[in-house]
């Protein structure tokens, strides 16, 4: 029997009394990709940053279900169980690709890393994972002894793609992964993106501004306007018929240019 | 003897409190046990740590060994072994068999220790983690929960650079299966020394104030990849002196047309041996 | 045939005979007095009590005629005296409000209670070498009205009362002690200052000034400065009640800066504070400005700046420490760099084999 992956239970986090995101509930299952969208200043990256652990809420809770089976609420974790997880189960895309990489190591080493974490001691079958996916994320194998430094900003965001995804998690938080970059680069790494969540099988939370980007990857949409869910429902459904005004304004807005 | 101070210049208050700390470090081996280390007669960097530790443990009955770079006529190791002389008047040897207490500085003595002597290494910077992570509060964090992989990416970028790891000295070594460590500045020739040795193996580094300690007996595993194990140094000549060739050499140079030589770094048993010989 | 260096003894000794030649100087000069530097070197005797952390005069003269006035190494020779020292307890906490002023400026008001007291300075002092130096007063300098009440409020305690500036903190519990216990990140504020007390001038200075300039900017305003004479308490267990142990010269600086508020906490002047032995005034401003940088994470502000960087300027403030570090770099590293020396013939070797192996 399967049960969600996660679940967000009345998270509200407050910045001086102000309100950031208020009562937000969903369900995450195996596989689906909820994407969070709404205008900047709506909340959606500080709900993100309580998802995943980062900042803690004010109130509500985050439940998860561990590998082993075991659904724990993650403010119970401890500190170490948590790291644990983040640098296992969970994966976190960044926009700005050199908060996510070591820009001061090699590209192999960047994928490498998780996999030494985790006790990895064969330097042979790192390096053989590493240009694994290297190819998987369309960088040429010849230049994994490079620094990131070197690579353009696509490519850049495509390695921290596979830095996070070398240990196979089950769970991926991406934040406007390709809001930095360029129109025809954002197009090829969707592309990337949408055949990877696929053929893995990643469970994600995207937050995004781009509508365009939540059609194209996601599953379930969820629109924050002010810190609150303003509409939820299966992203078609809710791309083709908004029912909330600002849904309408939003839709009307984007996906007609 | 110098009187006015009291036994090994270190007030007894302060002594415990250094016992305290080296009472916690053997029995968790490898992990660093912040102390309230003292300002020294010496410069910070010069020894402090090793020196306040060896004064802690130093009784009347025991003879005292120092080197620095396996050498007892160095000048630092004559300044220290001077001082303790000065302030403890105890016995002092060359003879690394005949010492009780060994305080050194770079090197293991090449000869191997007993259970009833005491090696004291002087640390400068004991954390292994620090070129990786400036930060204290996270490389605490990164001992506590065991997060070491950071330590191999250092070691897989030097193989992708260079064909194999290229840590010559102060090469970073896990204890007991537990804490990553770093031996001091020894050469990595001497790490598999440190591995199940017989004497109590203490650390003391003054200016950070960090002392850690390897038990007598204790497994200690220098970092590596099992396609790229740990090896040592070797030299493609034997002492010129003793004509060894399983020691560690220092490099000598004789003039300015590159001509040179290799000679024992640990010179009490260089003359051991050439006396053997003789 | 070659013989192993030997001789280090012998090297060592004759090194420190002729230390002791160079410090003396020639000898038909008349030798310094230990007394003469106490009357007349005073602000180098006050840095080394205060970097030193001892409060004794005639002992850091003497450093500072044995250091051949190099002041890190005469702090260096207190620090290490004082480690010998017992430990009898602590003094009950000096009451600088009851203070004899010997000098009090505030930058932030024209005139206060107790007014402006410039007293000993080198404030307004025209730098022009004076050849002929000799100082001897003709007349002794006449200091004001003898009746004069030189007990003064603090300047910050007189805006306190209407709320502008924040009080004065004072933390539950015992304050650490950093002598005695390795200081552990994060520190607090009492940890902090203490640190900062024996951080160097110069390093101190620097991080201030960078303030100023905009690597952390705190907008500053010398709130008060003074300098004089307190009374030192001490309560020995067996009496119960604080005797007064004697008298100390110190120097107080609290800076009033800006803040702009954070949750919960309206816009209000807070404080940095500084405090040094005998006159050390540059040291004191510096300390207090650094003291308000660091306090970034109690007031919620953003850390930009390496003067706000709690790990970074404790860790590299001490001069102790500092030195003993960088000068270590004379020991004999040859074991190392033996080491280091056969792993690039090494490196270079390989390189140049796979050189060739391209070149077939």
């Amino acid at each position: 029997m399967t049960k969600p992956l996660l679940v967000a239970e009345n998270i509200s986090k407050y910045y001086d009394g102000r309100v950031a995101c208020e009562k937000v509930n969903f369900e995450l299952w195996p596989g689906e990709v909820l994407a969070i969208v709404g205008e900047s200043g709506s909340g959606k990256t500080t709900l993100l940053k309580c998802l995943s652990m980062q900042i803690a809420p004010n109130a509500g809770r985050v439940l998860y279900s561990l590998r082993d089976g075991r659904t724990e609420s993650l403010s119970d974790l401890s500190e170490a169980e948590r790291r644990f997880l983040m640098r296992t189960d969970w994966g976190f895309v960044h926009q700005d690709p050199r908060e996510g990489l070591r820009m001061g190591v090699s590209a192999g080493a960047n994928v490498g890393e998780r996999l030494m974490a985790v006790g990895e001691r064969h330097y042979g079958r790192i390096r053989s994972t590493a240009l694994d996916w290297l190819n998987r994320v369309e960088i040429a194998g010849d230049r994994i002894d490079e620094s990131p430094r070197n690579y353009s900003g696509g490519m850049r965001q495509r390695l921290q793609i596979a830095r996070n995804l070398v240990t196979a998690p089950r769970l991926v938080f991406m934040d406007e992964p390709t809001g930095g970059l360029d129109v025809s680069v954002q197009a090829r790494l969707l592309d990337l993106l949408r055949g990877l969540v696929r053929t893995l099988g990643l469970s994600v939370v995207i937050v995004t501004h781009d509508l365009a980007v939540a059609r194209l990857l996601s599953t379930r949409i969820l629109v924050m306007q002010q810190g609150k869910v303003i509409e939820t429902g299966l992203t078609d459904q809710v791309l083709e018929d908004p029912q909330a005004p600002y849904t309408q304004l939003l839709v009307s807005s984007v996906l007609q240019v | 003897m110098t009187t006015g101070y009291n036994f090994a210049y270190l007030n007894e208050q302060t002594k415990r409190m250094i016992r305290r700390a080296l009472l916690k470090a053997v029995a968790i081996p490898g992990y660093q046990v912040p102390f309230a280390s003292r300002e020294m007669p010496m410069p910070y960097g010069w020894g402090t740590g090793g020196v306040q530790v060896t004064a802690s443990i130093l009784t009347p009955g025991d003879t005292l060994k120092v080197i620095d770079q396996g050498a007892d006529d160095t000048t630092n190791a004559v300044s220290i072994r001077k001082f303790f002389v000065r302030t403890a008047g105890v016995a002092t040897t060359e003879e690394t068999e005949k010492a009780s207490i060994i305080q050194t500085r770079h090197r293991v003595p090449e000869a191997s220790l007993r259970e009833d002597q005491i090696l004291v290494y002087q640390v400068p910077i004991p954390e292994p983690l620090r070129f990786l992570e400036p930060r204290e509060t996270e490389t605490r964090k990164m001992h506590a929960l065991e997060e070491y992989g950071i330590m191999h990416v250092k070691l897989y970028e030097d193989i992708a650079r260079h064909g194999h790891i290229a840590t010559a000295y102060a090469y970073p070594a896990k204890v007991n299966g537990r804490y990553v460590f770093d031996p001091s500045p020894i050469p990595k020739f001497d790490n598999p020394k440190l591995d199940d040795c017989a004497a109590l193996q203490l650390f003391g580094a003054g200016r950070e104030k960090r002392i850690y300690a390897v038990p007598p007996y204790t497994k200690v595993t220098s970092l590596d990849f099992e396609d790229h194990p740990f090896s040592v140094q070797k030299w493609e000549e034997p002492c010129a002196l003793c004509g060894s060739t399983t020691t560690y050499l220092d490099e000598i140079i004789l003039d300015d047309k590159g001509k040179r030589m290799f000679v024992c770094s640990d010179t009490d048993h260089c003359r051991k041996a050439q006396e053997k010989a003789a | 045939m070659y013989v192993a260096v030997k001789g280090g003894e012998k090297a060592i000794d004759a090194a420190h005979r002729l230390l002791g030649e160079e410090r003396r100087g020639n000898p038909d000069i008349p030798e310094i007095t230990t007394t003469q530097i106490g009357e007349q070197l005073t602000l180098a005797v006050d840095r080394v009590m205060t970097e030193g952390s001892l409060y004794d005069r005639e002992l850091a003269a003497v450093a500072i005629k044995q250091a051949r006035g190099d002041l890190i190494e005469a702090i260096f020779l207190i620090r290490a005296s004082r480690t010998t020292l017992p430990r009898y307890g602590y003094s009950t906490p000096i009451e600088t409000s009851d203070m004899l002023i010997r000098r009090r400026i505030s930058a932030a008001f024209k005139d206060m209670p107790g007014g402006q007291i410039l007293g000993p300075t080198f404030d307004y002092t025209h730098r022009l070498l004076e050849f002929e130096a000799s100082e001897t007063p003709a007349a002794p300098v006449e200091t004001g009205p003898a009746d004069l009440d030189r007990t003064m409020p603090r300047v910050l305690d007189l805006i306190g009362a209407e709320g502008l500036i924040e009080a004065a903190s004072s933390t539950s519990g015992e304050p650490g002690d950093l002598t005695r216990e390795p200081l552990a990140f994060p520190a607090d504020r009492d940890l902090r200052l203490q640190s900062l007390v024996r951080g160097d001038e110069g390093f101190l200075l620097a991080l201030g000034y960078s303030t100023q300039r905009g690597y952390g900017r705190s907008h500053p305003f010398a709130g008060e400065i003074r300098y004089g004479e307190v009374a030192v308490s001490f309560t020995p267990e067996e009496l119960g009640f604080e005797i007064e142990i004697g008298a100390i010269d110190i120097t107080e600086c609290e800076m009033i800066n800006q803040f702009k508020g954070s949750a919960g906490v309206p816009p209000q002047f807070t404080r940095g504070y500084g405090l040094s032995f005998g006159q050390c005034e540059r040291k004191a401003m510096s300390m207090a400005l650094v003291d308000r940088a660091l306090r970034v994470r109690e007031l919620d502000e953003e850390q930009t700046a390496p003067a706000q960087d709690e790990e970074f300027v404790l860790s590299h403030a001490d001069n102790v420490q500092a030195t003993g570090f960088v000068e270590h770099l004379k020991l004999p590293h040859y074991v190392d760099f033996q080491a280091e020396l056969e792993l690039l013939r090494r490196l270079r070797r390989e390189a140049q084999g796979l050189d060739q192996e391209a070149a077939e």
